[in-house]
């Protein structure tokens, strides 16, 4: 390592890898996925918990930003109505290429309970914006919310920069189980030696 | 300021003294409320903050209700549809007839001073009804009289401001009132219950 570059001409110790261009940049955008801060109902309570050290999205490379303009996924966690329509789809415009959309909960998807009898909510984001990722749920639990998240990172993989953009969206299994805590639910405990 | 709360026929018997038109109505199951006319109602509004015997200085709330009752039809069983015939479209509902002045204001005040509380109902004609407003007098009362303005469609007369606050801005109708019919589509999206009324949906027929 001391003697890597030290002397002008010596690439000896020095390592190489072959790839192709796509492969590497995907290969960053797949873990560096920056989502944008946007919650509108319930399923934002869910997405923070995600965000939390429990679940924790960071050890995935995703990390939430307050703009759009820093942000390549946008998660749509709550009920749209028609006039938040408008604004989500602003945001998503203000979002640069190439930008990510997950739909998450029922509302999201397809208005959930709301999408029969009210007039105010829009039945599923997807007749505005390219949705990627489906995540059935009222609210999804975080599980299945990373197991979306899993999903899209599959999707990010086989983006090609110059190639047609996939856009057949992903239907997550709804089966998010619940965490095996233990016969008392969950109990925090000290590491070993700590009392 | 020493705290002498008043009960409501104290409080009546103050206001009536300046306002006669106002009345004091009593319900089973409600406290006693004060019914004001419309014409002249920032005056009694500014009386009841100002005058030191009531200082009603905190407007709680400010709701607006729609009293047009429902003239549905009684319940009856749906006989299950024969295999094969033709689906048989639900009857309309009857329309619903609205008593006049079928829209209510309810501002619900609140005394620091001496803890006392006031329920004041001003009933709005359903067309162009106009309520003044009370925005001078109590801040916070610009916000509901635009949602009042925006889901029930009450006018307020010398609010700064009144625009719709809950529904998109190009918004046609206002979605409270008991008659409002769905809209057909926004913003080229088609919606589930085009043209239907609230009462046309899963409870029809069911309402008291």
């Amino acid at each position: 390592m001391a003697e890597c570059g030290s002397k002008a001409g010596n690439r000896d110790g020095e390592q190489l890898a072959l790839t192709c261009v796509d492969d590497f940049l995907n290969w960053g955008k797949e873990n560096s996925l920056f989502y944008l801060l946007f919650a509108t109902a319930c399923c934002g309570i869910e997405l923070m918990q995600t965000g939390g050290p429990r679940f924790d999205t960071d050890r995935l490379g995703m990390i939430p930003r307050p703009t759009p303009r820093q942000a390549d996924l946008m998660i749509l966690a709550g009920t749209i109505t028609h006039k938040m329509a408008s604004r989500a789809h602003l945001l998503w415009k203000q979002m640069a290429e190439p930008r990510w959309v997950v739909s998450m909960g029922s509302c999201a998807n397809a208005g959930g309970p709301f999408s029969k009898y009210s007039y105010s909510v829009l039945n599923g984001m997807d007749k505005f914006l390219p949705v990627d990722v489906y995540i059935p749920g009222c609210p999804p639990r975080p599980e299945a919310l990373i197991d979306g998240c899993m999903a899209l990172r599959e999707r990010v993989r086989r983006f090609r920069a110059l190639g047609i953009r996939d856009r057949d969206p992903v239907v997550i299994a709804s089966a998010s189980p619940a965490p095996v805590c233990g016969d008392q639910g969950f109990k925090p405990q000290r590491p070993e030696g700590q009392g | 300021m020493s705290r002498q709360p008043l009960d409501a026929a104290q409080i009546h018997a103050l206001v009536v003294e300046r306002f006669p038109a106002v009345t004091l109505e009593r319900s089973e199951n409600a406290q006693p409320w004060l019914k004001a006319p419309a014409d002249g109602f920032l005056d009694l509004a500014r009386f009841l903050k100002d005058d030191p015997r009531l200082a009603y200085d905190s407007l709680m709330c400010l709701s607006g209700v729609d009293l047009a009752t429902f003239n549905l039809p009684p319940a009856k069983p749906v006989p299950p549809p024969k295999p094969g015939a033709a689906p048989v479209p639900p009857k309309p509902a009857e329309p619903i007839k609205p008593v006049e002045p079928s829209l209510a204001c309810v501002y619900l005040l609140h005394s620091l001073v001496h803890r006392h509380r006031l329920m004041v109902k001003v009933l709005v004609d359903r067309n162009a009804g106009v309520v003044p407003s009370v925005e001078s007098v109590w801040g916070v009362a610009g916000y509901f009289e635009r949602e009042i303005f925006d889901l029930l469609g009450v006018g307020f007369a010398g609010h700064h401001d009144l625009r719709r606050i809950m529904t998109p801005e190009d918004w046609t109708g206002h979605p409270l009132r008991k008659d409002y019919v769905y809209p057909t589509r926004y913003n080229g999206v088609e919606l589930r219950r085009a043209g239907q009324r609230f009462e046309d949906g899963p409870y029809a027929g069911n309402a008291p």
